[in-house]
């Protein structure tokens, strides 16, 4: 009787159906050819917001696409792409590594991979300590902090940084990321770089154990420091609300991390030497002297293979990809997901890569 | 057992000497009102150090308490007094327990209301961004795959327990008995791994399936089913079995004609409270079943969304701005209470109205 | 309560096709059931042990297995021993509560509450956990540390967040407590009438009524119950993962920043990130976790069989 019950239930429930779906009622204004298909991807959670938001910019386009991104995790993104039948395209913070490039010759063919610079996100350092509005931060301050050898908000190194502000004796509580991700993988790799004599750990996407409170994702993290006087973190400058961002020291100033900074220290970084001609992994230049930059960011890449057994799911993916890095669908994640809008020169750039996806034997 | 009851006897003796019998007690509304004493000195302390709702009530109590213990003591002798002081501490334990859980349904429902609207039922999260959306597309979800849990899950568990009762002996059942009990700890995040390693062996890491997560919530609803269907067959009187077979009606028809349409209530009722604790599960539905923001009603093909995992991705991994998405999720805990308070009604009338007339 | 220790023999000894196929179809259901157990056993075996047999650097934190998966099972065992002995005393007064103090209407009603709270997802005890609880704590851990700072559960630094072990761990309870009190509910409203009619004709008072005849009768239920709230609590995953600050090694204090995390909890923040081995790793960590609520299930067995020939239960 129970499983009747549920059984009408779920089929009425059926045969309604969701009011903002199926109606294919969007006018497609575009000029483009109308395409249809299920797109599959999967990855990077930092993507998510950014992914719906070009789901829903896609779907204005081709009503009759589905596209759909599950957000497993940048190392479950590239391995489920990588693997037999895997899904179409992935989302991850960090580029394939040799032995998956290796792994991608299997996958998509001789061609080899694209790999887009798709979502980059500032990473602010955001502090919660009441009476102090701005505050300077040094690599090895941060790092200091972060690796539990500055206890107290009236350290001597934060004070050096901070000349002109009155610092409580409170005591510092640095959160920390407790899932494995991508940001924290950008984050301790900065610190690597530029403080490697304090920042021992060296670049990991899993938070070393000891020291600091672990926070659950971005929002945790946020939450947390909101949560406790005088907590420390990190996470997506587009996330940080009214907390306290720290400007982080590049070369002699002091920056604060912005949308601009951000898109400009990764245009100015080297491409990641010895890759295929699509393939724009770049290698961000953490030591920057330049103040117009912000060393701290998470890229991210839209991964997916030059060349696909099947006309359709090349033109899905050479439609999604291209929507993805143009302009609107890059104000679309800023607007939803805080990120960066990439800059017209690596657009020219990942544009040629998109043109590239071709339907191969 | 009697001899534990000796030593009363004993004391109880004094009591036929009417001088004892007609021993003061305190009035009625004596313990309320010395209660009221206990906490009304409670404030005036906790006020002495800046007053808290708090501290009156923890020093409310505990004063009240001690009052009642030593007026009654002094007036009632000290069994009645520690009667009295185990009646406080148990309501008081009980005061203490429901705090929590009113605080919970509380904070449940006011942060769920909010969002509480059609559009929420009506609409998924395709192509929603900010604002608006819904959960229609979990809502389906879990109905399917709850449904196809039971599908499978219900005739297994029901066929074991009447093995356990009607035909187990020996080893076989001892084993099948342990196990199942066993099996009723296993933890949700195994057997969600569990389904995921047995899918993923035939079709690659990538699989997301509903019927996955039904797998991996079978995993965990078969032994509940199994455990309470089996009392309920055990309380089956054996003289209805007997009468049957003096019939010489066959086993099988005895069990399907006698014994469960006795016990269909109780079945029923086991069914529902087992749906109703894997309804909510979580843990193995995140690395099984996965999630989509359109609806997806085919659990052979491809992700499904259910209201767990809608609800806990929408408050860990919220968008900008995050508000509308963390009330979505609340909403959706909310649902989930309401749909599993559902089922145990559902559980309740189906015991009441279909239970058979015993003799007590 | 009509038990049945052994159903009656059938009454002929020649088998019908009918009675072979349902008995056949029942006792294969009761065998699956084995298969999935087992089965369940041997995909965690067969997962984690390339992680049994790696080089330790390769395991993440670098120092092996055992260094791994040790803080995991030291805190995966403290939060449920928290729970436990915060629910367990809590669950029987409540339980005595409702069978033997409150007035009848009222008892029907707070057991059937009882019952709804038993059922609700742990997902939402997390939601509260962390939205309600945890920052009403805060306060409680500061004035902790500086006045019972002397013990070690309390040494501090206090959390500031309120996500610390005790915080998981009176979440658990309050998730585990409806459970516990349903069973021992359940036992104590079983205790004979006429054992308890006996004690207060002789003059006992309700709570010597309640300790003589009624605490010896439910005393399996009450240790059968808290047993399978062990359980539960154990391998409870995102209640834990929401509320927990889980990022440090081995340390019995329960309101600092830095706790051991829990084996489900680290499953399943680690698990959607995790590539090759550190995916064995994981379900290496779980085969642990099966393997101690195993032993918790073969325990409480155990002591509910032993109780049972004295307890004058079933």
């Amino acid at each position: 009787m129970v499983l009747t019950t549920a059984l009408a239930t779920s089929l009425s429930l059926a045969a309604c159906g969701a009011s903002n779906e199926g109606g294919n009622s969007a006018d497609s204004t575009g000029s483009a050819e109308q395409l249809s298909g299920d797109l599959v991807g999967a990855g990077s959670s930092a993507q998510q917001a950014a992914m719906q938001a070009w789901q829903a910019g896609f779907n204005g386009e081709q009503p009759d696409v589905n596209v759909s991104y599950d957000p497993v995790g940048s190392g479950g993104g590239r391995e489920q792409f990588l693997a037999e039948g895997g899904t179409d395209f992935a989302g991850s913070d960090s580029a394939l590594d040799d032995e998956e490039l290796t792994q991608a010759t299997t996958r998509c063919g001789d061609a080899g991979v694209f790999e887009l610079p798709n979502y980059i996100s500032a990473i602010a350092v955001v502090y919660n300590l009441e009476g102090v509005d701005d505050l300077n931060l040094s690599p090895a301050t941060v790092a200091g902090i972060f690796n539990g050898s500055i206890t107290t908000w009236n350290d001597p190194a934060i004070a050096a940084d901070n000349p002109d502000a009155s610092l409580p004796s409170t005591a510092i509580t640095p959160v920390h990321r407790a899932d494995k991700s991508g940001t924290t993988k950008n984050f301790t790799d900065y610190l690597d770089q530029t403080a490697g004599d304090v920042w021992t750990a060296g670049v990991v996407e899993e938070w070393p154990t000891g020291g600091g409170e672990a926070a659950n994702g971005t929002k945790g993290v946020i939450d947390a420091v909101k949560a406790g006087a005088g907590a420390i973190g990190y996470a997506d400058e587009s996330q940080a609300g009214d907390l306290g961002i720290a400007k982080i020291k590049v070369g002699d100033e002091f920056v604060a991390p912005s949308a601009e900074a951000a898109a400009a220290v990764v245009a100015n970084s080297d491409r990641v030497e010895g890759r295929g001609e699509h393939d724009l992994a770049v290698k961000v230049n953490r030591t920057t002297e330049s103040a117009d930059e912000y060393p701290i960011v998470l890229v991210s890449y839209l991964i997916g293979c030059i060349q696909y057994d099947d006309q359709d799911k090349a033109d899905l993916v050479k439609a999604f990809a291209g929507y993805v890095i143009s302009e609107d669908g890059q104000e679309a994640a800023a607007k939803n997901a805080g990120s960066s809008p990439i800059s017209d020169e690596l657009r020219d750039q990942a544009q040629s890569a998109v043109d590239a996806i071709t339907a191969g034997a | 057992m009697s001899t534990d009851l000796r030593p009363d006897a004993v004391a109880a003796t004094p009591a036929r000497n009417p001088a004892l019998r007609s021993r003061r007690q305190l009035p009625r509304f004596a313990p309320t009102g010395l209660f009221g004493l206990g906490v009304l000195l409670g404030a005036g302390l906790s006020a002495a150090t800046g007053f808290s709702l708090t501290l009156t009530v923890v020093y409310g109590v505990v004063l009240g308490t001690l009052v009642l213990y030593v007026v009654a003591r002094r007036v009632e002798g000290g069994r009645k007094a520690f009667d009295r002081l185990v009646t406080c501490l148990v309501t008081c334990a009980f005061g203490i327990a429901m705090v929590p859980l009113v605080s919970l349904v509380w904070t449940v429902l006011e942060n769920g209301v909010r969002r509480l609207d059609g559009e929420f039922f009506n609409s998924s999260m395709l192509g929603i961004v900010g604002e608006g959306g819904g959960a229609y597309h979990a809502i389906a979800g879990t109905l399917i795959i709850t449904l196809l849990t039971a599908l499978i899950s219900v005739p297994i568990g029901l066929l074991a327990a009447i093995y356990l009762v009607e035909y187990g002996t020996g080893r076989l059942k001892r084993a099948i008995t342990f196990l199942v009990d066993v099996m009723t700890g296993i933890p949700s995040i195994v057997a969600g791994l569990f389904a995921f390693a047995l899918f993923a062996l035939f079709s690659g890491p990538s699989i997301r399936l509903g019927i996955m997560g039904a797998v991996a919530l079978s995993v965990l609803m078969i032994p509940v089913v199994v455990r309470s269907s089996e009392e309920v067959l055990k309380l089956v009187p054996n003289e209805l079995r007997e009468a049957s077979y003096a019939l010489g009606v066959p086993k099988w028809r005895t069990i399907l004609r006698v014994v469960l349409p006795t016990s269909i209530a109780g079945l029923g009722t086991a069914v529902t409270l087992a749906i109703a604790r894997v309804v909510g599960e979580t843990a193995p539905l995140l690395v099984t079943v996965g999630l989509v923001n359109g609806t997806n009603l085919d659990p052979f093909d491809g992700r499904m969304s259910t209201l767990p995992v809608f609800a806990f991705y929408q408050l860990t991994q919220p968008g900008v701005p995050p508000e509308p998405a963390i009330d979505r999720a609340w909403t959706a805990a909310l649902l989930l209470i309401i749909l599993v308070m559902a089922l145990n009604v559902v559980a309740r009338l189906i015991s009441r109205f279909f239970a058979p007339k015993t003799g007590r | 309560m009509t038990t049945t220790d052994a159903p009656p023999a059938p009454p002929r000894p020649r088998r019908r096709p009918g009675d072979r196929i349902f008995a056949g179809s029942a006792t294969g259901a009761g065998i699956l059931i084995l298969v999935v157990l087992a089965g369940v056993a041997a995909f965690l075996v067969s997962e984690a042990w390339p992680a049994v047999v790696a080089p330790a650097e390769d395991i993440p934190g670098g120092d092996g297995l055992t260094a791994y998966i040790a803080p995991l099972v030291f805190g995966t065992l403290l939060a449920a021993v928290i729970a436990l002995l915060v629910a367990t005393p809590l669950a029987v007064a409540i339980a005595l509560y409702i069978t033997y103090y409150a007035p009848p209407r009222l008892a029907t009603l707070m057991g059937y509450v009882m019952d709804l709270l038993a059922a609700i997802p742990s997902i939402v005890y997390g939601f509260w956990g962390i939205a309600a609880l945890a920052p009403a704590l805060v306060p409680f851990y500061g004035w902790a540390e500086e006045h019972l700072g002397f013990l070690p559960f309390f040494a501090g630094p206090a959390s500031v967040t309120g996500r610390t072990m005790l915080t998981a761990g009176l979440v658990l309870a309050i998730m585990i407590l409806p459970i516990i009190s349903a069973i021992s509910r359940e036992v104590f409203g079983q205790a004979p009438a006429l054992h308890r009619e006996a004690a207060l004709a002789l003059g006992a008072t309700r709570w010597e009524m309640i300790r003589m005849a009624v605490l010896p009768y439910g005393r399996s239920g009450v240790i059968g119950g808290a047993m399978l709230g062990l359980g539960r609590a154990l391998g409870e995953t995102l209640a834990v993962a929401l509320v927990l600050s889980g990022s440090g090694g081995i340390t019995v204090n329960l309101i600092g920043q830095s706790n051991p995390s829990t084996i489900a909890a680290n499953v399943a923040l680690k698990f959607p990130e995790s590539t090759g081995i550190e995916v064995n790793a994981l379900i290496a960590s779980g085969l642990a976790l099966f393997v101690i609520t195993f032993a918790v299930n073969m325990f409480a067995r155990w002591i509910v069989n032993r109780r049972a020939d004295f307890s004058g239960a079933n």
